[in-house]
This record gives structure tokens, sequence and C-alpha cells, in this order.
């Protein structure tokens, strides 16, 4: 057989649903190639008047946020040393590589000059937070890459790199925490440009704090999400015990985030809250769906340790961050009276692309990646003795120093 | 892009005087000849009142809009020309990730394609919605009033103030502001009173009399602090954030990891085991 036949026959063995994935995606490069050849004008409905639409308020600003598990998860498993948890890491990282690789693709669509893209590395302007988040999200990719190396090595008997990879996986852990609180926040500070047009509900000083406590809630429940979901259809182990320690830790959080939000709103805006009823239900749905009643079920304890509550309470989490990045960075841009933005085909095509392939490729790795069944004291990190220099004793005496 | 060592005074501005403005429309055609700007096809009344084209674009970087109003039972005109304000701390030049905008000492703010990637940050940024994109281009680039730099830097004046006959005076900054207090003294029936540009955004070359009120002629208010200040403010605490929560979540690890240290050295103190049954153990 050829390895055309191969692969061939291995996508057939695929679940129908992964099948589904793969057309959405091959769709959405297709819609992306679109824009590259009419442009930007004929293929979005964007115009002068909304310069930016579904590809920045969904795949940058909501993906960025959704991807933040893979850095709060490794600051409680390994900066908190809550070592029980360490199981749940490897699968947010997975997730968070994939979302921010998956962001970059979305900015490069999004961009009027892709090709130019390094120029954000040759001219600097520190007083912007494009750049800042360009440099961020550019670093922050990089880290994600190498900590998603630790599977592949793992996968292929790599043993130095692994040994390299499990020394550096702490330090990985505070770097990507240092990295991700600077862009998941100055993507708030993006809006507080727009003083006359985003509206009162969301437009503060604070909105970048408020971006960064919700980051890390959200991250937290988008991995109690995925993990709910991957017990549920890909038939592993069941972690609700775990995830009852992460849903200790998000009312805390979220707790933070209301008493931020709630100042914010009471002393710190300018102009009228409630002159638009759109908005305000809006502002009404993210606040209620996605913070207050979440909350409530995170601080119940029946709730909080059931299996399928605290899927539902992390995707109400979800939602409401979703909601909410929409309401600043779209919904609440829109000035009284202007015509309404809805995205164009193509865009919704591409959006949808982006979201199939990240699905794909997480289904993918995991299938062909130990990401689950992940467990660092069964791993072997000794360096094979290819050149039998190494008489037996000493091995033993280099794995037992390690372990 | 750091403009403070500009003195604003000196930077050269326009001062617009709406009520002397007959809307020939003659700046309109200066522009599009100066700037060679491809002729937009329109029809009359595609966009509010009799304006044409219906909203500057690509191919329109200045436009007169017309307010009709009535006066003694009459219908009468009230002309604004609508074009990039040349503020003197800009709000695109801040945002912009490769400083493609900046603040010339000369008073305009002009833009370089070259380091332009498409972004469209500045068009999101900038509180007069002034930056235009190319949308008709699969590359497309950012379009703008340049304030004519090249001519200002040959001792010329802007096509547009050129071209008008009556309402645009052009110089520097404090003599254009001393000359519309001076109008404002003189003739206070014929205007209303405020000088729009003298502080929005925290100033801007392009300085106006009106004589209606400034929100009648569709005058956007502004703040009066310089945009770069909202976005500055975050951003001046990135270094301190980025070092804090590294040295936080360093000392919290040190602390946390500290019980298992002293376990793992307690253990290999106590210990008269061989290396292979300490494997064992664990």
């Amino acid at each position: 057989m050829t390895a055309a036949q191969l692969v061939i026959n291995e996508i057939k063995g695929y679940h129908r649903f992964i099948k589904l994935m793969i057309v959405l995606t091959g769709i959405g490069a297709v819609a992306a190639l679109a824009r590259f050849v009419f442009g930007l004008g004929a293929t979005t409905n964007l115009n002068d008047m909304y310069p930016w639409g579904l590809w920045i308020s969904f795949d940058v600003v909501t993906s960025v946020p959704l991807a933040a598990g893979a850095f709060t998860i490794g600051v409680v498993a390994h900066v908190f040393h809550i070592k029980k948890l360490e199981p749940l890491v490897r699968p947010a990282i997975v997730t968070g590589f994939l979302g921010y690789s998956l962001v970059c693709i979305g900015l490069l669509l999004d961009l009027g000059q892709p090709q130019r893209g390094i120029n954000v590395l040759l001219y600097w302007n520190v007083h912007s937070p494009m750049f800042e988040v360009s440099m961020c999200v550019m670093a922050y990719t990089t880290v994600l890459t190498l900590e998603f190396l630790h599977p592949v090595a793992e996968r292929f008997g790599w043993h130095l790199p692994l040994r390299l990879l499990r020394t550096l996986e702490l330090p990985f852990a505070i770097l990507a925490a240092m990295i991700s609180t600077l862009h998941q926040s100055t993507l708030g500070t993006f809006f507080l440009i727009a003083v006359d047009k985003l509206h009162n509900l969301w437009y503060n000083p604070l909105l970048p704090l408020q971006f960064w406590l919700s980051a890390i809630f959200t991250g937290l429940s988008i991995v109690i999400f995925e993990a709910s979901l991957v017990h549920k259809y890909m038939g592993q182990p069941d972690e609700s015990d775990l995830l009852a320690t992460l849903t200790k830790i998000i009312p805390w959080v979220m707790a933070v985030y209301i008493a931020v939000k709630a100042y914010a709103l009471a002393f710190l805006t300018h102009g009228p809250l409630f002159d638009r009823p759109v908005l305000l239900a809006l502002f009404l749905a993210e606040v209620i769906i996605g913070v207050f009643i979440p909350f409530c079920m995170f601080l119940t304890k029946r709730i909080r340790t059931d299996k399928k509550l605290q899927f539902r309470a992390a995707s109400m989490v979800m939602t409401g961050l979703i909601l909410n990045r929409f309401n600043v960075s779209m919904f609440g841009m829109e000035q009284a009276g202007q015509k309404v933005y809805v995205p164009s085909v193509i865009e919704s095509l591409v959006t949808m692309g982006i979201i199939s392939a990240h699905i794909l490729f997480f289904v993918l790795i995991a299938k062909y990646f130990p990401i689950f069944e992940h467990h660092p004291e069964a791993t072997d990190y000794t360096i094979p003795d290819h050149f039998r220099k190494i008489d037996k004793e000493h091995q033993v005496l280099g794995a037992a120093h390690e372990a | 892009m750091s403009t403070t060592h500009i003195d604003f005074d000196k930077t050269k501005s326009f001062l617009i005087d709406t009520t002397k403005c007959t809307g020939c429309r003659g700046c309109q055609v200066a522009c599009k000849q100066w700037n060679q700007l491809k002729a937009e096809k329109t029809v009359f009344f595609s966009g509010e009142g009799y304006q044409n084209p219906p909203a500057m674009s690509e191919f329109t970087f200045t436009r007169i809009k017309f307010r009709d109003y009535q006066k003694h039972g009459q219908n009468e005109f009230a002309f604004y020309k609508e074009m990039c304000m040349h503020c003197n701390e800009p709000a695109c030049a801040s945002v912009c990730p490769v400083g493609a905008f900046h603040k010339t000492a000369e008073g305009p703010v002009v833009y370089d394609d070259k380091r332009c990637i498409g972004c469209r940050f500045c068009m999101v940024a900038c509180p007069f919605g002034i930056p235009k994109y190319e949308w008709s281009k699969a590359f497309p680039l950012v379009r703008k009033c340049t304030g004519c730099y090249s001519r200002i830097k040959e001792g010329l004046q802007p096509a547009c103030a050129t071209a008008c006959p009556t309402a645009i005076t052009y110089g520097n900054r404090s003599d254009m502001l001393k000359e519309a207090e001076r109008r404002l003294k003189n003739k206070p029936e014929r205007y209303f009173p405020a000088i729009y540009g003298k502080e929005e955004a925290g100033g801007t070359s392009v300085l106006y009399l009106t004589h209606q009120p400034l929100d009648e002629l569709g005058f956007k208010q502004v703040t009066k602090r310089p945009l770069p200040s909202y976005t500055w403010q975050a951003l001046r605490l990135v270094p301190g954030i980025f070092l804090g929560v590294g040295g936080t979540l360093s000392a919290i690890t040190w602390f946390q990891h500290r019980k298992d240290r002293i376990r793992r050295e307690e253990e290999f103190k106590n210990s008269r085991v061989t290396p292979e049954q300490k494997e064992d153990n664990e």
C-alpha cells in the first residue's frame, strides 16, 4: 500500500463527526483563499464604519481568552504545586497551542498586508496595545509550541529533549503566566482608545483588569468543559474529582471580577448607562448568565462536585465570556442609528473553519500522541544508552536521581 | 512616535471659518487633483442632505457637509469642511503597532504606507473617523488627508487652503488661535462661542469657527484629553506587571515546593538504603 492509501484508509476509519470537521475545515480554507484572491472589501461586510468585524471579535479577542486554560492550569498545577492536577495540564496545553496557532492564522487573514507582519518586529511602537499583543502572542505561541513538543518527544522517544522539557516545565509555566497576563489584559486596553465609541456599560479604565480576571476563570472553566467532553465522547477517565478542585478556585476569581466590575460601573463610568435598551439587555445577559448564575453554582458544594452540573456551569461561564468579548468589540462599538454590521457568508465560513480545525486537530493529536494517559511519574526520562557507554548500575542510579 | 519635542504653537494649522464658507467645494476638487484621487461615481441625495459624495473614502480625503436650516422663514445652508484634524497627539499614531503614523514638527500627521501591515487599529482609534481603507484592493492600505505635507515642506500652503476663496486661513497654530479669538470677540453675534479643535482630543491642527451650535452641524463631541493617554495609563504598567507576576509566581513556587524539598532532603539524610531500594520506595 502506498502512503496515500494508508492515509485514506486511516481517514475512512474516523467517526462521522471527525469527517464533518474535516469538510468544514476545508470549506474554511477555501473561503480564506477567496479573501486573498478577491480582497477584504469584496469578501467581507467590513467597511469604513466597521473596520473590525467577526475575525477580530471572535478569532482574536474571544479566542485568546478561550485558550487561557493552558496558562491557568499550568499555574495551578506547577506553581501552586497541586500535583494531582497534572493530568489536566497536557490537554490544556494542546488546546492552548492550537488556539494560539489559529489566532495567528485569523490575525493574518484579517491583516490587509499579512506579508508584512514581520514589520511588528522591525518597527517597535511601545505605545501601541496592538504591538504588545502581537509580541506576546508570538512569544507565547513559541512557548506553547515548546510545551507541546513534550508529548511529541514522548511519542517518538526523543529522550534528551524530553529531559530538557521536563526541567523547563516549571519555568515555562511561570513564563506563560507572565506573557498571558500582559496580552490578556492588553486586549482590554485595545478598547480604551475607543473612548467616545464603546458604550459606557463596558468602557471604563479597569477594562484591562476585567479582561485578565475573566480570562483566568474562563481558562479554568475551559479545562472543565474540555475534560467533561473528552470523558463523554473520547472514552477518557472521569476526572470530576480533580475538576472539583478547580471549581473551588473559580468562584474566588469570579468574586474579584464581580467586585471590580461593580466598582468600575458605579464609580468610573462617565455618561449614561441605560440609554440603549438592546445593549442593556446584552449586558444583563452577559452578567447574569455568564457570571452570577455560574458563580452561585460554583459556590454550592453539591453542584460543584457533580459531574453534569460542573460542566453546565463551566459552559455558562464560556458563553458569558464570548458574549462579553462580542459586547466590547462589536455590539458596544456600534453607534446608535448606524447600520448594523452582520458578518458575510465568507467571514462566517472562515470562522467556522477555524473552530472546526481546532476540534479536528485536538481529536487527531489526542489520537496519535500521549495527551491523556500522561502521568509524569510513569514516564521514562532516562537517556538511552545507545553507545553502551554507561553500565547497567549507573543507569539505574541516574534514573533514581532524576525521579 | 513621541511628539513631546514638537512645539504645537509653531505647527501649521488650518483656521476654517464655516460662516464664510460658500460651499463651492473648490477644496474638494483641489484635494482630488493634488492627491491624484480617482473620481467616485455618485448620485445626489445618496447620503444625508446635499453633500456629495455621501461619505469620505479612500478616494475622498475632504468634503463639504451641508446642513439645511431655517432663518427668517427661509431655507439656508450651513457648511462644514470634513478632513483629518491633524491632532497634536494623534490616536492613530499611538495605536499603530508599526508606527506608520507620526505627527510632523510642521503640523500634518503623515502615514508611511511602506510600514503599514493593515490592522486597521487607526480606524478604530480615530475619534473623528478619518482614516479610510482601500476596500477595493486585495492587499489594501490606509488612506487619509496628508495635510499636503509635500507642499508645506516646499513652503506652499495645502491644496485646499490655496483653492479656498473665503473660509480657510493657514498659519502657525498660536496665530490661528489668536485670530479665531479675535473674530469671536469682535463679532459675537456671528459666532457660536467655541473654537472646535482648540482642546478637542487634546488640541488639533484644524480649528473651526461656526455660527450654529457644533452638534447641529455634525461635529463629533470628542474628549478634551489626548487620546493616547487613555491607553498609556494601562500600557505604562506593562513592564512592572510582567516582572511583578514573574516574581510573585517564582516566590509562590519556591514556597509551595518547599515542603517537597524538605521531605526529599530528610529522606536522603535518613536513608540507609541503596539507590535501587530507594526507587522502589518511591
